[in-house]
């Protein structure tokens, strides 16, 4: 024990005397979350809208005039041919144009139907479905507006009976997409950071030679591993607490379950991380491999984490892969405790999980820190 | 007597890597209280049969017993007993001479009173009283060689296994290093020492050879020369090592 005490001592005095590592600990990570919190949205807004409006009527200006009062478009210019609109398109000056045709009013009023042109740029093609959606829900309203006049016009035709469904919004009433991201990329920053510096710390000292000198004392090998990662441990608990502050000051995302829970989970989920950085510290010679090393898996932990995309819109196979991914089980948690007010019942089955891979990651990794070669 | 037991048994010893034999079959002993040169040409395996020593490494075949213990299962018996300095200095450059001293002490479990006590000697061996709160980074090579084979002898071991103490260091620091080694033997210390300097294989009481693996000439340096027929081990050294 006193051991463990004398390498722990040593850790923390080289992390804080290190200039050149601490900012990266704590101000980078704070900087992601507030820049990324605020970047990484689903919400689509100021989408470059141009038209061609062949019919030039008083209906085909009043559909125009739905576009430029919505706030989800940035209506563009007005385009003389569908020459010019697609060739803006082909430049990315805009994603997406309406063509209106000519005797569009005309015909309308006289068939009571007429098709008009919508033409979004595809690329992002979830984007296209959600712009897809915004642009029919206003010509639908603006085409029910057409009716009502229509109607009082001839009087004659029936009112339509409209199914009308009213939706309740839980656990984020205002559909603030940040409440979602915040804790998703707090989880990140936690996962990142910790796993960097854990499988760094030890291949550094490999590079450095104070491994070797290490591995002739007799120090036992779980005394040696506790009192290294003890202090990333530390640190990483320490950088939940730092984003949990930002995520209330910053950004007021709510903390309904209990805060308990979330740093008993936390505190468990840490330990994952670092078997998996002490694991890959065992299996490299320079601190670059064990960086590549340590990117590979993040990126694919990110990826497949549900929290840009949802778990469940992937492939099976993807999903079972994803079983074995502990980012998943964190973000999935936090967002239950802090935005559901989850207990310790709902989120032990995850929790379960979450402690069987601490424990077969870190058996691993003891068992792969070879003093002897 | 002490001095008649063997403190290092090696038999045979074997490492090869693939087909290479980086050791190859080497047999000697090393009493207490002697002062071992193990020499030999880059390449020739030095550092390679030390590992094997150390418990660092596992041979391929052959016997070895350190201070008693053997190598292949009771490693970590025979790191309690035994220090070690390597050619790449190993002490922590970001860590200042106290907290080195405090660290390695306390890995071998010395308690803090022994630490402090062991620390103050130190210092005032090395005349370090004005830096002990320095990094090891600031310090000059010669003095951080020197603070590396104190803080290898913290713990008191039976045996010390130096690999080239000495590369890079002035000839003035050099003779106080070997200074230092003397005085560990007269404690009573094992001192067993790879070297290319061969004005300091003269200073060892016995000096091994190692050419390609193979362990060429065992014998006190000023037999060697007979035996050789030559008046310094620079050239004994070279009519082994060329073959």
């Amino acid at each position: 024990m006193k051991i463990i005490l004398y390498i722990i001592k040593k850790e923390f005095k080289q992390i804080f005397r290190n200039k050149g590592m601490l900012p990266i600990i704590f101000i980078l990570p704070v900087l992601q979350l507030v820049i990324l919190s605020n970047a990484a949205t689903y919400e689509i807004k100021n989408i470059q809208f141009g038209y061609v409006d062949a019919d030039n009527s008083s209906i085909s200006r009043g559909l125009i005039e739905q576009f430029e009062s919505s706030t989800y478009f940035n209506v563009s210019e007005k385009f003389p041919s569908e020459k010019e609109a697609s060739q803006a398109m082909q430049e990315g000056t805009i994603d997406a144009y309406l063509n209106i045709p000519t005797h569009f009013e005309r015909d309308l009023q006289k068939d009571k139907t007429k098709d008009i042109g919508v033409f979004i740029d595809a690329i992002d093609g979830s984007a296209a479905g959600v712009i897809n959606v915004y642009i029919t829900q206003i010509i639908q309203n603006y085409n029910k507006n057409i009716v009502a006049d229509l109607i009082q016009v001839s009087d004659a035709v029936q009112k339509p009976k409209n199914i009308d469904s009213i939706p309740l919004f839980w656990y984020n009433q205002t559909l603030n997409y940040k409440t979602f991201m915040v804790p998703g990329i707090l989880v990140l920053l936690v996962t990142m950071i910790t796993l960097f510096l854990s499988g760094m710390n030890i291949v550094r000292e490999k590079e450095i030679g104070t491994l070797e000198q290490i591995n002739v004392t007799p120090i036992k090998k779980h005394h040696f591993i506790i009192g290294k990662l003890f202090p990333f441990w530390v640190l990483g608990l320490g950088l939940l607490t730092i984003g949990l502050i930002l995520a209330k000051v910053i950004f007021n995302v709510p903390m309904i379950g209990n805060l308990g829970l979330l740093y008993v989970y936390t505190a468990v989920y840490i330990l994952v991380i670092l078997g998996i950085g002490l694991f890959i510290s065992n299996f490299t010679d320079t601190q670059q491999q064990a960086m590549f090393i340590a990117w590979f898996f993040v990126v694919i932990f990110i990826l497949m984490s549900g929290l840009f995309t949802p778990i469940e819109s992937m492939p099976k196979w993807a999903q079972i892969l994803t079983e074995f991914n502990p980012v998943k089980y964190f973000v999935e948690i936090i967002r239950m405790v802090m935005l559901k007010g989850s207990s310790f019942n709902d989120v032990f089955p995850l929790a379960i999980k979450t402690l069987v891979y601490a424990i077969v990651m870190n058996g691993l990794a003891v068992w792969s820190y070879k003093k002897t070669l | 007597m002490m001095k008649d037991n063997n403190v290092i048994q090696v038999e045979n010893l074997s490492k090869l890597f693939g087909d290479f034999a980086a050791v190859n079959q080497i047999s000697f002993q090393v009493k207490a209280g002697e002062i071992f040169g193990f020499l030999g040409a880059n390449g020739a395996g030095k550092t390679t049969a030390m590992k094997m020593l150390i418990g660092i490494s596992s041979p391929t075949s052959g016997k070895a017993t350190v201070a008693g213990f053997d190598v292949y299962k009771e490693t970590e018996s025979i790191k309690k007993n035994i220090g070690y300095m390597s050619q790449k200095f190993a002490l922590y450059d970001d860590l200042t001479v106290k907290e080195n001293i405090t660290f390695f002490g306390g890995i071998y479990g010395l308690s803090k009173k022994q630490i402090d006590q062991k620390r103050c000697e130190l210092v005032e061996e090395l005349g370090l009283q004005e830096v002990t709160k320095s990094l090891v980074a600031s310090l000059p090579l010669g003095w951080k060689q020197k603070l590396a084979f104190s803080v290898s002898l913290l713990h008191e071991p039976k045996i010390v296994f130096l690999d080239e103490p000495t590369g890079g260091v002035d000839p003035i620091t050099r003779r106080q290093f070997w200074e230092m080694i003397y005085k560990a033997a007269h404690n009573g210390t094992t001192i067993f020492v790879t070297t290319h300097y061969m004005d300091e294989a003269e200073y060892c009481d016995r000096v091994s050879i190692m050419v390609n693996g193979k362990i060429e000439a065992l014998d006190t340096p000023k037999k060697l020369k007979e035996h050789y027929k030559t008046d310094t081990m620079n050239h004994v050294f070279l009519k082994l090592a060329r073959g």
